[in-house]
């Protein structure tokens, strides 16, 4: 293969600028094959992928194109995750590529995520070329989006493509601009051989299926290699690039070309997102550069509602995690939800994947504690230990000081929602950094924000306030010291384990108060008074009392019908069994969810 | 020979009521009819599997049973009298509602044998009378009872209702004196259940019920009020003179066996619960097939399928060696049940050991005087104390039972709260 005739990019943008539907117009509008494979191929299966290449959506795929200058090209298309959570992997992915497509909507403009994303293509010396999409909106203004790409990203701009993905307007023109923009990959077939992993999935038949990109040498079935950074060997089984919607093996992946390789593979943490592929017999002097272990941001305590279903939440962790080496989790126990799980994840999105994934995929029914950030507890004694259950929180008395980790906010907004949402950042303990003006209507605000701040609800609060049009986008910053509390909570007297949270002890007294006020609707009234108490460090700052309950007769049993009385005596049971048991309380399991809430209304 | 309960299930009344969710509703002459015909056959092809019982209540309960023609009721009880052993003290309950009994059917009860009869009167408030729904207002019930006292019943029950919309303490407290001073044998007063799917259910925002303090006072009320007029409460809702508890009722909550006739009627014989279905058609098609399996037994049809005739009726009409003690072991029990799901009957089960000694625990329990341990050991062979050692001991801790040498029993504010109380002894 020519390497002059490859085009490696990808497609960045706004959230529903038309990033997918712009792949879906590439892929329709080029080959699957090569004109040389065509002809070995059977043409009818190639319709077949061809359909599969309309229908399917942008993923990592290669794609021919057949050029004005009437040369044939090789288009590797690789998708990138859309979410902040995934920044690490967007990175890898963008360092995969020589060039990127920026897609930005013609009557929206620039936001958040389309300067975040731009900005992190060009940290990785991509070439980024502008495509206006949309144009055929009423609302479109092509002209100030131009300067508006121009003025904020600082990219030439007046020549960008006028398309609109959905109607098929332009989209010829995208493709002579990827031959024109985007650079040949560079390297050697020759060189040791240098492959930067990008992605990997699991398959039960292939094990580990790694996405990679060739930078140096060539590797092919036999070839033995080993991962740089896990230090993990095998040898290579097959290799090959990606249909639509299917591999497909070829003999041999070389330098500029980006493909799979599987070589029986167990699991997909031995083939670390960025970690560099090199040949065991004739290793490349030093890994690719930007390799870095992925730590997770949020932790949570992950529990079966039903205890008996332990070893399968595990065993469903288990196989998550065959594909997801982002996911943490150890084993831990809860003295109110007894046996369950500590997991780590990239961010809350992450969370969200994997709870909703164990529950449909997996069948399960889960108890999740409030979701919270990794703290540093310095402890008097020079220790220093990074807390992700609050139960594990040293006695006060053996602390020093404790940080917590603050990100940088970047926050799109139009100005008349400015004042808004620069309340919401306050009460959310922001510092504020600056004010950018795009243009009149238009301002970028910069904060900086505590992790713990962000990730339950702010990104709604954000929408809410700003009526939608606020967009918003962080990177981890840094730990700084705080002044953070363990807010305990007490039900008739017993510290429930699985309710208490690290706050900040400003917010201490109206949390608490909150959580008080919220369980009491949560916990069905008892035989007898419950107490709902909120405290920090011994010290009660908020009650709620839930009154014992006063009448629970059934009347008429008619007609000796005792099998419907029973029945509704067990539905009674039933309902208690899904509760759990904190001393002589049953707290129903959506009271642990509800802390999650706090800001409902 | 063992004692045995009929209920008979008449699903028809004048109109709904607005709290009902019974298996009852207003039917035509005609349907009446096919419906009476239908109850006469189930209680001849049923009366062959019950040789070794002597009945000792029947109780006709709906709907409201007044409403068939009193020719039809007594046809029900010559079946009855055929086929079944009848106690010469039987006690024959008949619901019947103000305004359905006229002198003349009130009579012929009489002559048929009837000797009970329980009168729904609910409130003695008009308003809250036509809130609920009620055909009928407090002076057209004084009409019935008197023509039922005239006629000759010296044994009558007042149903009365607490909770009900726009009701307050004070008419409550009305009701109560009214009834009393009418000196019926047995009071029964349920508290108000919205059942889902009924008009008070789905209109209930548009009604102000008593609050669940005001409930819980007419509850006390009522045991205060009926017990100063001599009546002894002993069953959660029920209320009686000295001698005239109902003989029926109490079978339900000792466990004693009896069979139900007619639509969606319950059934409970020796430790095997069933239904009869309870739409019209499936009932239809179940008593058919009773008669044709009935056939088939005689010629010998069906013995490997479900064992011989004898087999089948040795369960309940064999003696307590044969039957074995727990049903597991009865072959006979497996047998009968499966004659049972032969012929359309719905929710057939034979009751494990635990399933019986649940039973034995929230039935018993809702009477006043308790369960008695000592017969839980005796039946079970396994004492209460080992198998409900932590529910008896909470409870009596928490106060809300009592218990005196062998006698278990709920005190008034383990009634309050019984619900409760009950699901723990299930397993």
């Amino acid at each position: 293969m020519d390497q002059s005739k490859i085009r490696n990019f990808c497609i960045v943008a706004h959230i529903d600028h038309g990033k997918s539907t712009l792949a879906d117009r590439i892929i329709e509008q080029t080959g699957l094959l090569t004109s040389r494979e065509m002809q070995a191929q059977i043409l009818d299966n190639m319709e077949l992928e061809r359909e599969r290449g309309i229908t399917i959506k942008a993923q990592t795929v290669r794609i021919v194109y057949q050029a004005k200058d009437g040369n044939e090209y090789i288009f590797n298309l690789i998708d990138t995750p859309g979410h902040v959570d995934f920044n690490y992997e967007v990175s890898r992915s963008l360092a995969a590529c020589d060039g990127a497509i920026l897609v930005v909507d013609a009557a929206q403009g620039i936001e958040a995520q389309t300067l975040a994303n731009v900005y992190l293509a060009l940290d990785h010396d991509l070439d980024v070329f502008p495509v206006i999409n949309k144009i055929d909106l009423p609302s479109a203004d092509p002209e100030r989006v131009k300067n508006e790409i121009e003025d904020v990203i600082g990219i030439e701009a007046q020549d960008a493509p006028l398309i609109s993905a959905k109607n098929g307007i332009g989209i010829g023109e995208v493709l002579e601009a990827i031959v024109e923009k985007i650079p040949a990959p560079g390297g050697s077939p020759d060189n040791p051989l240098q492959a930067l992993i990008f992605d990997s999935v699991y398959d039960s038949y292939k094990g580990v299926i790694v996405f990679c990109r060739i930078k140096e040498g060539r590797v092919r079935k036999g070839t033995k290699i080993r991962m740089m950074a896990t230090g993990a060997t095998a040898e290579v089984v097959e290799v090959g690039y990606f249909g639509a919607g299917q591999f497909i093996p070829c003999d041999e992946l070389a330098a500029g070309m980006v493909g799979y390789l599987t070589a029986s593979i167990k699991n997909v943490k031995d083939t670390a997102v960025g970690d560099t592929v090199t040949d065991v017999d004739n290793p490349c002097a030093e890994p690719l550069p930007g390799y870095k272990k992925v730590n997770s941001m949020v932790y949570c305590g992950m529990y079966p509602a039903d205890g008996a279903k332990y070893p399968d939440l595990r065993d469903a962790l288990e196989k998550l995690k065959l594909n997801d080496a982002s996911l943490n989790y150890e084993p831990e126990t809860s003295i109110a939800l007894g046996f369950g799980f500590r997991c780590g994840f990239l961010g809350l999105l992450h969370l969200e994947i994997i709870q909703e994934r164990l529950e449909r995929e997996y069948n399960l029914d889960l108890v999740t504690t409030a979701p919270g950030v990794i703290y540093r507890v310095y402890k008097t004694n020079g220790e220093m230990i990074e807390l992700t259950n609050p139960s594990n929180l040293p006695d006060p008395s053996e602390i020093d000081y404790m940080e917590e980790p603050v990100v940088s906010a970047e926050i799109m907004v139009t100005t008349e929602f400015i004042g808004p949402i620069m309340q919401l950042c306050q009460e959310r303990r922001g510092r504020y950094i600056s004010t950018e003006y795009i243009e009149a209507s238009r301002a970028l605000l910069k904060y900086d924000l505590p992790l713990n701040e962000i990730i339950y609800d702010f990104f709604d609060a954000l929408k809410s306030r700003s009526r939608g049009y606020a967009s918003f986008d962080y990177e981890l910053k840094g730990y700084e010291q705080s002044k953070l509390v363990k807010l305990d909570i007490l039900i008739n007297h017993d510290e429930v384990d699985a309710l208490s949270f690290i706050v900040h002890a400003d917010s201490a007294y109206e949390r608490g108060r909150k959580m008080c006020e919220k369980l009491k609707d949560e916990i069905p009234r008892h035989l007898f008074e419950i107490p709902i108490q909120a405290a920090v460090g011994g010290k009660i700052i908020a009650r709620e009392t839930v009154k014992a309950m006063r009448k629970d007769v059934l009347a008429k049993c008619y007609g000796g019908d005792i099998t419907r009385k029973k029945k509704l005596l067990e539905k009674q049971k039933e309902g208690k069994k899904r509760m759990r048991q904190v001393g002589n309380v049953e707290i129903p399991q959506s009271a642990f969810m509800s802390v999650l809430k706090l800001d409902d209304n | 020979m063992r004692s045995l309960s009929i209920y008979i299930h008449i699903p028809f009344c004048v109109r709904k009521c607005f709290y009902c969710d019974f298996l009852s509703g207003p039917a035509t002459d005609g349907e009446m009819d096919s419906y009476v015909n239908l109850l006469l056959r189930e209680i001849r092809e049923q009366s062959i599997f019950y040789g070794d019982h002597r009945v000792v209540s029947i109780f006709f309960g709906g709907g409201t049973p007044s409403l068939l023609s009193s020719r039809d009721t007594g046809r029900i009880l010559e079946q009855i009298r055929d086929g079944f052993a009848v106690a010469e003290d039987v006690e024959i309950t008949i619901e019947c509602n103000p305004g359905t009994a006229v002198a003349e059917k009130l009579k012929n009860y009489i002559t048929y044998g009837i000797n009970r009869l329980s009168i729904g009167l609910q409130s003695t408030d008009d308003e809250e009378l036509a809130r609920i729904g009620r055909i009928h207002d407090y002076d057209s019930f004084l009409e019935t009872y008197r023509l039922a006292r005239t006629a000759g019943f010296d044994n009558i029950n007042i149903d009365l209702m607490a909770g009900l919309p726009g009701q307050s303490i004070a008419s409550y407290r009305k009701t109560l004196e009214r009834v009393v001073g009418l000196s019926p044998e047995h009071i029964s007063a349920y508290s108000l259940i919205l059942e889902e799917g009924t008009p008070l259910y789905v209109n209930r925002n548009t009604y102000l019920f008593p609050d669940e303090d005001e409930d819980r006072e007419m509850y006390e009320l009522t045991g205060t009020a009926l017990g100063e007029a001599g009546f002894h409460r002993y069953e959660i809702s029920n209320y009686a003179r000295e001698g005239r508890e109902c003989r029926h009722n109490k079978v339900y909550w000792r466990r004693g066996d009896y069979v139900g006739f007619g639509l969606g009627a319950s059934s409970m014989v020796e430790n095997v619960r069933w239904k009869n279905p309870d739409r019209h058609s499936d009932y239809a098609v179940c008593v058919e097939q009773m008669e044709a399996h009935d056939r088939d037994l005689d010629s010998g049809i069906l013995i490997h399928a479900a064992g011989s005739k004898a087999e089948q009726t040795a369960h309940i009409t064999g003696t307590a060696t044969e039957r074995g003690m727990y049903i597991e072991e009865g072959k006979q029990a497996a047998t009968f049940a499966e004659m049972l799901r032969r012929t359309g009957r719905c929710e057939v089960q034979l009751l494990t050991p635990l399933e019986q000694m649940e039973e034995f625990m929230f039935l018993g329990l809702r009477l006043t005087e308790g369960v008695d341990l000592g017969e839980f050991r005796q039946y079970f062979k396994k004492s209460a104390d080992e198998i409900y050692r932590k529910q008896i001991e909470t409870f009596t801790a928490q106060g809300l039972m009592e218990r005196r040498g062998d006698r278990l029993r709920l005190t008034p504010r383990g009634v309050d709260v019984s619900n409760a109380v009950f699901a723990a002894f299930l397993f």
